[in-house]
């Protein structure tokens, strides 16, 4: 009886096993040389360039100083690291020998020409809901308008068994919803349209959806935040902790200047994804984006200026004698009133820091990592800048300000152990 | 190659990414109405515009400012007759001079976000410029008249 229960569990296994091989098992496309690629559409090439953009392809795919689409930008993860793939159509070491159906099947099945599993680093489980026709596209855009660069992919560091491909397909099963996006009948055209390019290209919860233990988004907290390369990627739901609740107008504003007057900046990991992406969309896209992300966040439309929480803001930073009694305050006046300090009402590029969502978060992060390193012309408002204090004010200094912020102007529970995490982020270093 | 536009000309500058753009514009473009003071943003004797906002440059480095423009006292008003230029001459404000460039560069961003400001205001922003000559009371005197006459309104300075 045991025996032959046995012999069943171990026949069970081995079909298990056998089966999962099936699956995970996928047979190279056939080498197709640039000679053999018919020539491109303009118009498809034009769509295909504001997708890659609106997929910020060349961010991960490009390292510092190095050539666009090469690859070997370093992706940290808790595995190890993973260099982003050379995409240039190089034929040796890049994308040159693809077909499009081997392209098609990278985005939507997360597996390359030869028939390997990509790591998910490459946010396949969000292309997946792309269509052939804008796949496609990023195709054409990628093999005509992308010089092709001879640089081969460094290998990733992630240890033994983690680093064996084959187990992505066992992760893939376990974590990925693969296919198209699916239009939801009861919503508008234009809220799908948001929905498609947010939950596909744009890729949006690949940062602002937390991770599980093995590196999957966690689907019961979609859009709930996460930590990125040390910086914090707030919530996109009605959990964000914006003074002024994010209405579609706003997401839109913000999306397309890099800058909300309530709100704050496109800093850190944001800036390239409005700059260098989602800016090229057409306005009716941003408009779309703003109505999807403004109907998953639920906040009705509603005059910002006259919020109790940015008048409360306000009148706090109206000139105080006893200022000089608090060190964060005091230094708040020198280092920091004369571009923040608004009078009656907020002035659109001067950022009101009580109820920046830098200063409401639960992590500082964000304020800190500004605070140390500025703001680049290329971040937040283009062509506008933020010193970087970085080797004019201490840790402690720092802390002070951060301090002042979050209790006096913004009235929320104060930080903890702010001067050791103005020290770690002092010290990390970061790709972004 | 860092290259920036400063007072609507072109430069192109090849210097660490680091340098202050402080360093930049008195050493590199030649620049030297704009002045050096603590090094550390607290002080406000270096502000220059960037992008027509007043920023310190002492602690800007200048690989941030590519592609941005920049304005520095040379460039505020080609005849030196900005108002508040002309109530910094009208109140004589200066004593010493040496912080009035950035005095005047911060007042001027101020003004065009805050036309009509209160001595609160005035204070608020203004507290991050030091003048160790105490012209302050003078300061703010010309930060009014100049509001005033940006404004188009008559005063009786």
């Amino acid at each position: 009886m045991l025996k032959s229960t046995l012999s069943i569990l171990a026949g069970a296994g081995v079909l298990a096993l056998a089966g999962f091989g099936i699956y995970a098992y996928h047979s190279p496309y056939a080498v197709e040389p640039p000679s053999a690629r018919p020539a491109f559409d303009p118009a498809q090439v034009e769509q295909g360039r504001i997708l890659a953009a609106a997929g910020y392809c060349a961010t991960c795919h490009t390292a510092a100083g190095g050539a666009p689409y090469a690859g070997n930008f370093p992706v940290t993860t808790d595995f190890g690291t993973i260099y982003a793939s050379n995409i240039t159509p190089d034929p040796e070491t890049g994308i040159g020998n693809w077909s499009k159906a081997a392209f098609r099947r990278a985005m939507h099945e997360g597996v390359d020409r030869e028939g390997r599993h990509l790591f998910p680093a490459f946010p396949f489980d969000h292309f997946t809901k792309m269509t052939d026709a804008d796949v496609d596209a990023v195709y054409a855009y990628l093999m005509t308008e992308v010089a092709p660069v001879k640089e081969a992919t460094q290998a990733p560091t992630i240890p033994f068994p983690l680093n064996q491909r084959i187990l992505q397909a066992g992760w893939k099963l376990l974590f990925v919803d693969f296919g198209r996006y699916a239009d939801d009948p009861s919503k508008s055209a234009e809220w799908n349209r948001g929905a498609y390019l947010v939950e596909g290209v744009t890729h949006c919860g690949a940062c602002h959806t937390p991770r599980n233990k093995v590196g999957a988004e966690e689907k019961s907290a979609r859009f709930a935040g996460a930590t990125i390369d040390a910086w914090s990627a707030p919530a996109l739901t009605a959990a964000n902790p914006s003074a002024v609740p994010w209405t579609a107008a706003d997401f839109t504003r913000y999306l397309s200047t890099g800058a909300g007057t309530y709100h704050g900046i496109a800093a850190g990991p944001m800036a390239p994804v409005v700059h260098a992406g989602l800016r090229e969309l057409p306005e009716s896209d941003l408009t779309a984006i703003g109505v999807y992300l403004g109907n998953v966040v639920g906040a009705p439309e509603a005059d910002p200026a006259a919020s109790p929480a940015v008048q409360a803001s306000l009148a706090a930073g109206r000139p105080d004698p006893a200022w000089r009694a608090d060190e964060g305050e005091r230094l708040y006046a020198t280092a920091c009133a004369a571009c923040h300090y608004n009078a009656e009402s907020i002035v659109a590029e001067r950022p009101e820091l009580g109820i920046n969502s830098s200063t409401r978060l639960d992590d500082p992060s964000n304020l800190i990592h500004v605070i140390l390193d500025g703001v680049s012309s290329a971040e937040g408002t283009p062509g506008v800048v933020m010193p970087a204090f970085r080797d004019a004010l201490s840790d402690q200094q720092i802390a002070a300000i951060a301090a002042y912020l979050r209790d006096k102007r913004a009235d929320l529970a104060p930080w903890t152990d702010l001067e050791t995490r103005v020290a770690q982020i002092r010290a990390h270093q970061g790709t972004h | 190659m860092i290259e920036f536009s400063i007072n609507g000309r072109a430069v192109s500058v090849d210097v660490d990414p680091d340098t202050p753009l402080l360093w930049v514009i008195r050493d590199e473009v030649g620049l030297t109405g704009t002045k050096f003071g603590c090094g550390i943003g607290m002080c406000g004797a270096c502000t220059v515009h960037v992008g027509g906002r007043a920023t310190r440059s002492c602690i800007t480095p200048v690989s941030d400012v590519a592609g941005a423009e920049i304005t520095t006292i040379e460039g505020l008003d080609p005849a030196g007759e900005h108002p508040l230029q002309q109530a910094w001459r009208e109140l004589k404000v200066p004593q010493c001079g040496y912080c009035q460039s950035g005095q005047i560069m911060q007042a001027a961003a101020f003004l065009k976000d805050i036309p009509n400001p209160t001595d609160a205001d005035i204070d608020a922003v203004m507290t991050g410029n030091l003048c160790r000559c105490m012209t302050y009371n003078r300061i703010r005197e010309a930060v009014r008249e100049a509001a005033a006459a940006m404004r188009g309104e008559k005063t009786n300075g």
